[in-house]
């Protein structure tokens, strides 16, 4: 599995007039496991964590890599390692058509547009879209949109995927089959999730409150401690 | 939202959707320019004539057809009233009536040209102004993005409006304006952090 690193890295974000606000305190970690779950209260400090693996937030201070490659300083090389799903999907499908949004994640990599559509279509049958090939993007039901996007970030075989509250807006059955989707992919997944039951389907999880990484451990380990913070 | 994918692709192998972009916008470019430049009333059902013909020959569903003539209709009203009033009743019909040819001119092209082909095509044309640092590729996408957001901007708005309905306001301009902006706004940047993450626009 791919290593990620985080060697005192924190996010500190200016208020007008007030100084700065932490989002994220200086965090060292190193990530080699195949499934890692991110667990938290909202505005603690989840999504900051996941948006740094990836250069989406750029570290205040300190250093995140992946695979030994700087966010900041090789942000092109990282953003090909690592794909990143968000919660909502509207935001992230852009064309107008399914097979539309998956050729635009292929634009950069295959020049030839006949090729760009097999390439494409394959894509799509492979994460259960072909029929939708040509469907509106905003036809889609909610689950088979998060599907689309994600299909969209799988395009590009990243080694790792980074996914930030990607059922948060689904039903059950949708959360289930997305959820089997992320856990039955080859790459690195990094979950930032509100549910438990996907968290306990990790290898390791992270907890983090208050902008810092407070339990880190095995899923029960986790979730024992994060069910603690919950009812305090 | 049915309503918003008026001007969609429809899949096919029609002549129309067999040309080339190129013929097709410089087609479209000429026939629009036909349509504005000719102030004959008689030339205007002829118009309309034509571009019906071109929305069958796309086999563009009647549905389809329909929406967009619909979207173009209250324009079409709206300025052919006033035509009447300046003009007299011969204005009226053929502005009406050529405003609708325009509407179903660019549904023709809308309905067989994916918006992948026109990025292609406008990043192919854009390649001169890269001499002057411009990159051709983010000018076809960002009018591919332009077009991608319409429909998306169109259900905030809607969304927005049954917020304020919902909380007594829509008759106050400002619970209305205020958070669609915001809104617009936040999804903008939304989208671009997906298309950052993508790896759009780095090199």
């Amino acid at each position: 599995m791919p290593t990620i690193e985080l060697d005192e890295a924190s996010v500190r974000v200016p208020l007008p007039g007030r100084g700065e606000r932490e989002v994220l305190a200086p965090t060292t970690l190193t990530l080699t496991e195949r499934r890692i779950g991110v667990i938290g209260a909202n505005g603690s400090g989840k999504s900051t964590l996941a948006r740094l693996l990836n250069g989406l937030v750029r570290p205040t201070s300190g250093r995140v890599s992946v695979e030994g490659r700087d966010v900041v300083r090789e942000g092109a090389a990282v953003r090909r390692l690592v794909g990143f799903c968000f919660t909502d999907p509207a935001a992230q499908l852009v064309m107008p058509t399914c097979v539309e949004d998956i050729e635009l994640s292929l634009r950069r990599r295959v020049a030839d547009g006949t090729t760009r559509r097999a390439r494409a279509m394959e894509v799509l049958a492979a994460n259960g879209l072909a029929d939708h090939a040509h469907d509106s993007v905003h036809s889609l039901s909610g689950g088979q949109r998060q599907l689309l996007a994600l299909a969209g970030v799988l395009a590009l075989d990243p080694t790792v995927v980074v996914a930030d509250e990607p059922t948060t807006l689904l039903d059950r059955a949708n959360t289930r089959r997305v959820g089997d989707t992320l856990f039955g992919l080859d790459q690195q997944l990094v979950l930032v999730t509100h549910d438990l039951d996907l968290a306990a389907r990790c290898d390791r999880v992270l907890v983090v409150d208050a902008a810092r990484v407070v339990a880190d451990g095995s899923p029960s380990d986790s979730i024992a401690h994060y069910t603690g913070l919950v009812d305090r | 939202m049915t309503d918003l994918m008026a001007g969609l692709h429809q899949p096919g192998d029609t002549v129309l959707h067999r040309l080339p972009v190129g013929a097709k916008v410089l087609g479209l470019a000429g026939l629009s320019l036909a349509i504005v430049l000719v102030r004959d009333v008689r030339a205007a059902p002829a118009f309309l004539a034509v571009t019906l013909l071109l929305a069958a020959l796309a086999r563009v569903p009647a549905r389809s057809v329909w929406r967009a003539a619909r979207g173009v209709l209250l324009i079409a009203v709206v300025a052919s009233l006033l035509q009447w009033w300046w003009y007299g009743g011969a204005k009226a019909a053929e502005t009406f009536l050529d405003l609708l040819s325009l509407g179903l001119a660019a549904l023709a092209l809308t309905a067989t040209t994916e918006v992948n082909q026109m990025v292609d095509a406008l990043a192919r044309w854009a390649r001169p102004l890269r001499v002057l640092g411009i990159d051709p590729d983010r000018v076809g996408l960002t009018v591919a993005l332009t077009i991608g957001a319409l429909p998306g901007t169109i259900a905030i708005a809607r969304e927005t409006r049954d917020a304020a309905r919902a909380r007594g306001l829509d008759r106050n301009p400002r619970a209305y304006l205020s958070p669609f902006v915001i809104r617009v706004v936040a999804r903008a940047h939304e989208s671009g952090d997906a298309l950052h993450a993508r790896g759009i626009g780095d090199d």
